[in-house]
């Protein structure tokens, strides 16, 4: 399809403009650290300990958002329901709060002197100042990037290979497990990739919310904002393995390639005779992009 | 369109990216811009962003450290009562926080500084237009919520395990003089040696500015936390108790202010300096709970412990009686 070439010039320039934006603050980044303090830093068990704490943490909320978000994003993706909007309002409201206040009410609903606090304390456990609070924190900050993506790559199963399924007499979950699941993996797992990134660079709701300690709560991004203000070198260090560290997962997750995936067919089902309008999506499942 | 879903991941990948490397990148502030600690400041950047706003000249910037909130607060009321036209423009933060701004190009007229080494990062980089002056000074305070979860009664039972204890960071102000305390009580009679090293066990959280601690304290989620005595006088005195730390070990914290070079309104600054010495200025500092500066005169650099100038204290600030 050839493109006018108004249309493509203004591509070109939106592409620019946008590589521009988020491209050169990496590349400044980039350019300006020295080689060999990265490796001497990284050999500091203070930023171990923070790297460290920033991939377990960040993993745990995603596991944690996938856990609880793949139900809801399940409701999310039917038909319409009493509280559905209100419900889809919920999902999307740590999205627009400014972490620092998600912190805040997080400290009023979760923290020792808050709504939950009294009922926590009997149970032994308390939140605040520990690494399960960050969790906490960056699920809470995380749950819309995934539940969002993943109740619209749902939505899209098309609703004729649900029908099928349940002509032939499968339950809704078995519905869900083996059709729209793996129908929908592309989607799920993009939200999934999304929540995580998300969840790694949190940093506002964390230091309210869990505190600021070497080793229990102080994740890279919170060492890099300390940094910043006492120890420049440090920061630049800090902000590069951060970033070479999330670029290399997004870039392992990128190579995994993951296709919607087609139940396997123990015999080729019988031609049928084309209905008008139809597209071929039977087809369409076992090729290559 | 046939495969919505089969780019899904790669448009994930890439949106994933930017989200995540916005959200710390934020704290990132102007690598690009960045200053140069080997030369001074170049005044350049800051004239080029002045252009792009527009001309604010009855505008006071003034960067002070976080404990000076309430205090300069009403000291900026005040100087703009006396000066009309004239707005005064505050920005708190951490001390050392304000300063990385300021090497990394953030534009002020003023910096009120908890300590001098916070001072000195902005001096090193060129950007001072004279001598800083002290214009208070501050003790520091242990205090707990209220309902003292932590049991904290005296200062010894900071040590005891399980207390939760917040302070600000090793880079804040407030936060090096609070380990300078704990390091003087380890050395007192009563305390020993191992003192500030089983307090600190205590650590829960270090925070980024003062009054970050004591908002973790009001809040109840801190045992206990060391703070300057003016913070009292931003808390209601229902929220926490104060436990006194003795002056013998106690340390005086001197605020330095200084002019910063570049700034057109130098005059305006230099009045500001000189309304906080001034007899008017000094008395709502120390209704705020802070003690004198050095009136009138230029600064000592680096008396900031030990033997300070014997001004009389007034008598508990609000919310100050301990028990």
């Amino acid at each position: 399809m050839r493109r006018p070439r108004g249309f493509t010039l203004a591509l070109a320039a939106a592409l620019a403009g946008l590589v521009a934006l988020l491209g050169l603050p990496l590349l400044s980044l980039l350019l300006r650290v020295r080689i060999p303090d990265l490796a001497a830093r990284l050999q500091q068990p203070a930023v171990l300990d923070a790297l460290r704490l920033s991939l377990v943490t960040s993993t745990l909320a995603t596991a944690l958002v996938v856990a609880l978000g793949l139900p809801v994003a399940y409701l999310l993706a039917g038909p319409s329901f009493r509280g559905k909007t209100a419900l889809e309002t919920l999902v999307q409201l740590p999205m627009v709060l400014p972490p620092t206040v998600a912190g805040f009410v997080l400290l009023l609903a979760f923290g020792r002197q808050g709504a939950l606090g009294p009922l926590l304390a009997k149970l032994g456990l308390t939140l605040p100042f520990t690494t399960a609070a960050v969790v906490v924190a960056q699920a809470f900050m995380s749950a819309p990037f995934f539940i969002s993506t993943a109740a619209a790559g749902l939505r899209e199963v098309e609703r004729r290979y649900l029908d099928a399924a349940a002509t032939l007499r499968a339950t809704p979950g078995r519905i869900f497990r083996r059709v729209m699941l793996p129908l929908a993996l592309p989607a799920l797992a993009a939200g999934a990739v999304m929540s995580w990134a998300r969840a790694l660079g949190e940093f506002g709701a964390t230091i309210t919310f869990a505190g600021n300690l070497p080793g229990v709560t102080q994740t890279m991004p919170l060492a890099v904002y300390l940094a910043l203000q006492s120890d420049l070198d440090a920061a630049l260090a800090l902000s590069v393995i951060l970033v070479l560290v999330s670029l290399g997962v997004l870039v392992l997750l990128r190579t995994a390639r993951l296709r919607p995936i087609a139940p396997p067919a123990p015999a080729p089902p019988p031609p049928a005779p084309p209905l008008p309008g139809d597209r071929p999506a039977l087809r369409a499942l076992g090729d290559a992009p | 369109m046939s495969r919505p879903l089969a780019s899904g991941a790669a448009l994930g990948a890439a949106f994933g990216m930017a989200v995540g490397a916005a959200a710390f990148a934020s704290a990132l502030t102007g690598a690009l811009a960045a200053v140069d600690g080997a030369r001074p400041a170049p005044a350049a950047p800051g004239r080029a962003a002045r252009a792009l706003t527009p001309s604010q000249d009855g505008v006071l910037t003034v960067f002070a450290a976080a404990s000076l909130t309430e205090a300069f607060g009403e000291a900026g009321t005040a100087f703009e009562r006396r000066h009309s036209g004239i707005r005064v423009r505050l920005s708190f933060g951490g001390s050392q926080q304000l300063a990385a701004q300021l090497r990394l190009g953030a534009e002020a007229d003023l910096f009120a500084s908890a300590d001098d080494r916070a001072m000195a990062v902005v001096r090193r980089a060129g950007l001072l237009a004279d001598a800083p002056a002290v214009f208070a000074r501050n003790r520091l305070v242990v205090i707990t919520p209220a309902s003292n979860p932590g049991r904290v009664e005296r200062l010894a039972d900071l040590a005891r395990p399980g207390v939760k204890l917040v302070l600000a960071a090793d880079a804040v102000p407030a936060g090096r003089y609070a380990r300078e305390v704990l390091d003087r009580l380890s050395r007192a009679p009563g305390f020993d040696p191992d003192f500030r090293r089983r307090v600190l066990r205590n650590l829960v959280s270090e925070e980024e500015n003062v009054r970050a601690v004591v908002g973790k304290v009001r809040l109840g989620e801190a045992d206990a936390g060391i703070v300057y005595r003016s913070d009292l006088s931003a808390a209601p005195p229902g929220e926490i108790r104060v436990l006194e730390i003795p002056d013998r070990y106690n340390v005086v914290a001197a605020y330095p202010i200084a002019r910063l070079r570049g700034s057109p309104r130098g005059a305006l600054a230099a009045a500001f300096v000189r309304f906080l010495l001034s007899g008017e200025g000094q008395a709502v500092l120390e209704r705020h709970g802070f003690l004198p500066g050095d009136a009138g005169a230029p600064a000592q650099r680096g008396a900031t412990s030990g033997a300070a100038p014997r001004a009389a204290q007034r008598g508990a600030t609000s919310g100050a009686a301990s028990r």
